[in-house]
């Protein structure tokens, strides 16, 4: 028989006991919709979860630090073992050069983030400031933050993290536009006493040390506060402790604050030739992270990526994702038996009628693809049905979920997603489900002797 | 496409069906030869349970013989595979049945049009063709009604329409007016005769009335416990007409 006419006599058959074959494409459809749910939570919160990563800016991000940097006493790591033959290099500005010419390395920048006591409304707040290169403008880092980033790579602006907005002012969104002062410790090489320091180091992340020396003298800076976030950009990471007001990049390397590579390259005896304590390397996909990596080590760094991290979220999100397929499958396969039963019944019922057909000219194979495309189409239309059901249930979570939030003052989430792929591969999933489950009915009404079909009544 | 084997159209040579009921055989069909010529009217004619319907079925290639050959246009029936017995049901023979057998949840159109779906013929053809086979018995009215609206009259034509849809030379007939009124029945039977006669159909028909067998078949075979008992050759310019 030709598929169009197979569809057709499939579909008319299951009208003829729509209630029997509503309730077990019913069933299917729960079976789906339970599946779609319980995936559409594991593919949510993977989601949300990649989000929350993505917008740090860590994923195709490598943290390079000098093999001098403070291991005091640490045994090697591994990488640092593997790379013993390759000579230690200093992280100078001819080393950021190297790395910003490596293939697929978007950005190279040094970490800058010093102890500052911030004043404001005349008291003294202590803290940490980071610098924050002009591409975070746009990498996601400060997506939903209150006011605006900062106007220009020089501008003498801040933006601060919520929980120290909070300390300065109970109403953190007061504070925007507001001015604070900055105080730092400056460095100024003993070579170099007069004069401008900023002028003295512009575009370099420190100066030269000159005779191997330097002075810390304290200084201040103004800075308008523009923005208020509410997590820290880049999760604190490579750095010294949590930072909690940023700054234009540029603007941080000016002002020569004292970092802690300061005091290593005095001890160390590196300190002639100006170094970073760490730099950032931007690559321009996550996958491309480990060639980008590998090279800087043979450069003689020490790096450092989340991609470790990364794939063990994937693994656990995989394991998530197979145990909620497993529970989901539960009612699935409950109700292929529906199917089973429903198909078994409607070959005791239409014994007869297939014995008609048979006598019309069917051949085996046209009873069993008859059986076949009536579980086919339970399939289809359970399965349709169930990624609508899921879906819905889906919104649902995601519905109380965001109540519950927005209750506790929290930003809304999506914790239920149904992407493309995975309405799909259920619709898919059903179809081939109920196929399996007519297996059998399929073959045992071909299988019918059509004499005693036809004698049956 | 084979031709008939010298007039011949149907060929039963020692056919047998036997079945196994625990320790006893029930010889249903026991070494029956018989043949069937081109455009021929044979009655098979047997008291209830004499095995007619049994070799009746055989003929069909609804069942296969458990020895002998049936042979129907060169090919042997026995040494058909199912996908071929099938079309050969589809192609080759018509059958019609005591109790109708129409599906009752299909229009007439519907019923009419079902050997046309199974024997794959363009969707285009078909109405045409299910027209065409009500016509010849009278039914083309009828198309949209359902089995349970017709009596068994119509019934019975509507059944003969759907054995002839695909064309068939043979039409095998298991009691066709086994559930019909006399009057009724013989409505039918003089249909099977204008096939038999317009067309030059083959058609076997099995029956219970002799009276029935003798008026309307050139030859009639008698069947008993499942052997041949007679064959009855009646010329053919007797037959009632």
């Amino acid at each position: 028989m030709k598929i169009g006419d197979l569809a057709e006599l499939a579909v008319r058959n299951l009208r003829e006991a729509i209630l029997r074959n509503s309730l077990t494409t019913l069933g299917v459809a729960v079976g789906v919709a339970s599946l779609v749910a319980m995936l559409s939570f594991g593919v949510g919160l993977q989601q949300f979860a990649s989000r929350r990563l993505a917008s740090s800016g860590l994923f195709n991000a490598i943290f390079v630090t000098s093999r001098y940097n403070a291991d005091f006493g640490r045994p090697a790591r591994q990488d640092q073992a593997a790379n013993a033959s390759t000579p230690t290099r200093s992280l100078d500005e001819s080393a950021r050069q190297e790395i910003t010419r490596l293939p697929n390395v978007n950005e190279v920048y040094p970490q800058i983030r010093f102890m500052t006591e911030v004043r404001y409304d005349d008291k003294p707040y202590p803290t940490m400031v980071a610098g924050m290169p002009d591409s975070a403008r746009t990498d996601g880092a400060f997506d939903g933050m209150q006011g605006k980033f900062f106007s220009s790579p020089n501008a003498d602006e801040a933006i601060l993290q919520m929980e120290f907005a909070k300390d300065l002012s109970p109403q953190p969104s007061s504070l925007l536009g507001k001015d604070l002062i900055l105080r730092y410790a400056e460095r100024k090489a003993l070579s170099a006493q007069a004069g401008d320091s900023r002028k003295a180091s512009k575009g370099n992340g420190s100066e030269s040390s000159g005779n191997g020396g330097f002075s810390v003298v304290p200084h201040e800076q103004k800075l308008r506060i523009v923005g208020i976030v509410e997590t820290e950009p880049e999760g604190g990471f490579g750095g010294f402790g949590r930072s909690r007001v940023y700054i234009p990049l540029s603007v941080a390397q000016t002002l020569s604050a004292t970092q802690v590579n300061d005091l290593r390259d005095v001890l160390n005896g590196s300190s002639k030739t100006s170094s970073y304590a760490s730099l950032t390397v931007r690559v321009k996909s996550p996958t491309q992270v480990p060639q980008v990596e590998a090279a800087i080590k043979n450069m003689g760094f020490t790096t450092f990526s989340l991609l470790d991290t990364t794939r063990n979220l994937r693994l656990f999100f995989t394991v998530i994702d197979m145990l909620l397929t497993i529970f989901g499958s539960l009612a699935l396969a409950v109700a292929t038996l529906g199917i089973v039963n429903t198909l078994v019944m409607a070959i005791l019922e239409r014994r007869r009628e297939i014995g008609v057909f048979k006598a019309l000219g069917a051949d085996d194979r046209d009873i069993k693809q008859l059986f076949f495309a009536e579980a086919g189409v339970m399939g289809l239309v359970g399965g349709i049905g169930g990624v609508t059901l899921g879906w819905l249930i889906g919104r649902g979570i995601n519905l109380g979920t965001n109540i519950y939030l927005s209750r506790q003052n929290l930003p809304p989430v999506s914790i239920s997603a149904v992407p493309l792929w995975l309405a799909l591969a259920a619709i898919i999933f059903a179809i081939l489900v109920s196929l399996a489950a007519g297996l059998y009915p399929a073959s045992r009404a071909a299988r019918l002797n059509p004499v005693e079909a036809l004698r049956y009544e | 496409m084979p031709q008939d084997d010298n007039g011949i159209a149907i060929r039963a040579g020692n056919v047998s069906r036997h079945y196994q009921m625990g320790a006893a055989i029930i010889r249903a069909v026991d070494d029956v030869s018989l043949s069937v010529g081109t455009g021929e009217f044979l009655a098979l004619l047997g008291s209830s349970g004499s095995g007619k319907s049994t070799l009746l079925n055989l003929l069909a290639g609804l069942d296969r013989p458990t020895a002998g050959a049936i042979v129907v246009r060169g090919r042997n029936l026995a040494e058909m595979d199912t996908h071929e017995l099938a079309r050969y049901r589809s192609l080759t023979v018509g059958m019609v049945f005591q109790a109708f057998n129409l599906l009752p949840r299909m229009t007439l159109e519907e019923n009419v049009e079902l050997p046309l779906r199974l024997a794959e013929v363009d969707r285009a053809d078909r109405a045409a063709r299910v027209r065409q086979a009500l016509e010849l018995v009278r039914l083309e009215k009828r198309l949209s009604h359902r089995p349970s609206e017709l009596s068994g009259g119509e019934q019975q034509r509507a059944a003969l329409a759907r054995a002839l849809v695909n064309r068939p030379t043979i039409l095998l007939a298991d009691e066709p007016t086994g559930n019909l009124d006399s009057a009724t029945g013989e409505e039918i039977m003089l249909l099977l005769k204008n096939f038999n006669q317009s067309l030059s159909m083959t058609i076997v028909m099995v029956t219970h009335e002799r009276p029935l067998a003798e008026r309307f078949a050139h030859r009639i075979a008698t069947v008993a416990d499942g052997k041949l008992i007679s064959v009855t050759p009646k010329p053919r310019e007797e037959v009632q007409s």
